[in-house]
Order: structure tokens, then sequence, then C-alpha cells
């Protein structure tokens, strides 16, 4: 009987890492970023290219940065759930126009809807090597403190802006 | 002269679909000047992991996220930086996995332990298999059944066929 149950036992196992490791995502690397303080960044603005944006001018509430760019698709198929939450989005939601055209960007966001507070430019993705961006688009929510309280990386589904983004946006806006 | 002239034509056929035509040819990623410098950069190159192509280093791959990563290898070298820094810097942007060689820690500790445990494990099991079929009876065993009819006319003993 024994014979028999030991391979069974080992197929069962081996099946169990094999099912879970299914499960998992190679693409989502967890982000060393996540409570610690979001890295300084100075960035022209895309609509006025001539002011710029820092860090610590965002610093008192709690804001979305969502990184995307005009030759990116899975942006645009995330694209239409910004546009609708920025209606009644507690917190405001910046835009980071990564390795773009300022002229592709502006078009594409006169093309499908603009989302955000502002969209910021980082033409060279130097921003977004010190954000450890390396799939756009992604997002990052960031507190009151400029603490990085959360990062998604990849296009964000309906579920995840319901289950994830949403609850902790209304959380940090109440609380800071 | 007709020959000629269709050669001609393969010819400049090839050119134009050929991957070195220079219209489709991407621009040359800057290196540095200095060789020693260059070679260092691909040094430490090769033990970081392309995030965008996970099972490429920064120095095999061609994705965008990849050159960059490489001009600030380049850069920061350049700037006088260790190697042990800018594997700081990497780090804290993305984290150990952009280490080929990861630091030990209670995070990487399975992934360091557990191959030599499993290699362990199995052979304190094959230890423990042979020992027990040398202290077992003969009777324990089966007596191996012939297969050849030279064998059979041996008299042998012959099991039984089901």
């Amino acid at each position: 009987m024994n014979r028999y149950l030991l391979p069974l036992f080992g197929f069962l196992v081996l099946a169990g890492f094999l099912a879970f490791g299914l499960k998992l995502d190679p693409h989502e690397v967890p982000s060393p970023l996540i409570d610690k303080p979001a890295p300084a960044f100075s960035a022209a603005k895309l609509s006025q290219p001539d002011q710029r944006v820092t860090l610590g001018d965002l610093k008192g509430k709690a804001w979305v940065l969502n990184v995307w760019a005009s030759w990116c698709a899975p942006c645009r198929d995330e694209h239409p759930l910004w546009v609708a939450y920025a209606k009644n989005s507690p917190v405001p939601i910046y835009g980071l126009n990564y390795k773009d055209k300022n002229e592709a960007g502006a078009a594409w966001l006169r093309q499908l809807g603009n989302p955000y507070a502002e969209s910021l430019t980082d033409p060279d993705g130097r921003i977004g090597i010190d954000y450890g961006v390396y799939g756009v688009p992604e997002t990052f929510v960031i507190d009151s403190q400029g603490v990085v309280r959360l990062k998604h990386t990849g296009p964000i589904t309906p579920a995840v802006l319901r289950d994830e983004i949403d609850p902790l946006l209304k959380r940090l806006s109440q609380h800071g | 002269m007709v020959e000629r002239l269709i050669t001609t034509a393969l010819a400049v056929l090839l050119l134009a679909l050929s991957p070195l035509h220079p219209a489709a040819a991407k621009e040359a990623e800057a290196v540095a000047a200095d060789p020693v410098l260059e070679a260092r950069v691909m040094q430490l190159a090769t033990e970081l992991r392309c995030l965008v192509c996970q099972n490429q280093t920064i120095a095999d791959s061609h994705a965008d996220l990849a050159v960059d990563l490489r001009k600030q290898i380049r850069e920061q070298l350049a700037q006088g930086r260790s190697e042990d820094q800018i594997r700081d810097y990497m780090t804290a942007r993305y984290g150990d996995f952009v280490l080929y060689k990861p630091p030990f820690k209670p995070t990487t500790a399975l992934l360091w332990v557990g191959p030599p445990l499993l290699l362990a494990g199995a052979l304190i099991g094959l230890f423990l298999m042979l020992r027990a079929r040398q202290r077992a009876s003969p009777d324990a065993f089966e007596p191996d059944a012939p297969d050849t009819p030279e064998e059979l006319a041996d008299g042998s003993p012959a099991r039984t066929p089901r």
C-alpha cells in the first residue's frame, strides 16, 4: 500500500506548489518604497512647461501619482477608469508623463480625457527610475506626509480601484 | 546582360530588406570613451536584473529601461561612485529582486538554504533506504524472473506468468 501512496503524496505536494505558483505574478515585484518617503523630484508641467512642480509642493495632502505615456497601450486600457474616478476622487490625481513627447502626451489627454489635476513630465525617465518604475502604467498613493502607501504596477482594474485604492484614498483624505 | 540585371536587382532588394539598412538602424547607444570604465559598467550590469524582461541582465537587455539603467551606472561610475553604492542605489528603487545574487536575510533565507536542504534530505533518504535493504532478509526480495529462452531452459526458478 505504502509504495503506491508515497508517489501519490509526492505528486500532490508538487501539484500544490505548482498550483500556488500559477497564482503568483512574477511581474509584481514588491516595491521597496512602500512606507518610505517618496523620492524628491522637480518636474515641468505638461500644460505649462516653464512651470515646475516639486514633491514639497504636494505635501500636506494625500495624492495619487499615475505614471503614463501616450505610447503605452495598457495606459489606454486603464485611462477611462481614472477619468471616471477623477470626478469624485477624494484626493487629487497627478499624472507623470513618462518618456514621452509633450505634444503626444497633450494630444492623448485631449482625445481620451484628462483626469489629472496636473500632469508632470519626465522626458528622460529619471523620475521614473527614482520611483522604481519598470512597467507603465504604474500607480502610487502618497500620503500627506509624503510617504508612499501603495504601489500598483500595470493597468489598474475596476476591482483594484474599488477594493484597494479607493478605500485607502478615503481613509487618507479623512485622517491625512 | 539580363543575368547581370537580375543579379543587381536582387542585390538592391537584399540591401533594402537588410536590417543593416540605415533607415531601420537604431541610434547607437552612447558608450564611455574610456574602455576601462565601460568594462566596469558592463561588469556591474551583468549582476543586475532587467525588470522589464526578467530573465535577462541589464547588460543583455535592449529594453529602454535597461539602456537607461546602463546610462545611470555609467554616469555614476564616472562621478566616482563605487560599485557597492550603485548596487544600493538600484536596490533602494527596485528591491533585492534586481540583484542576481540577493543578500542573505530572513526573506531570502529559503532561497539560499532550500537547495542544500533538499539535497541533504535526498541523501539521507537514499542512505536510509539502502541500509534498510542491506539489512532485509533475502525473503523480502522477489527472485529475478528469467526473460530469455536460454535462461528458461537453464531450469532456474521462473515466475509463473500472470
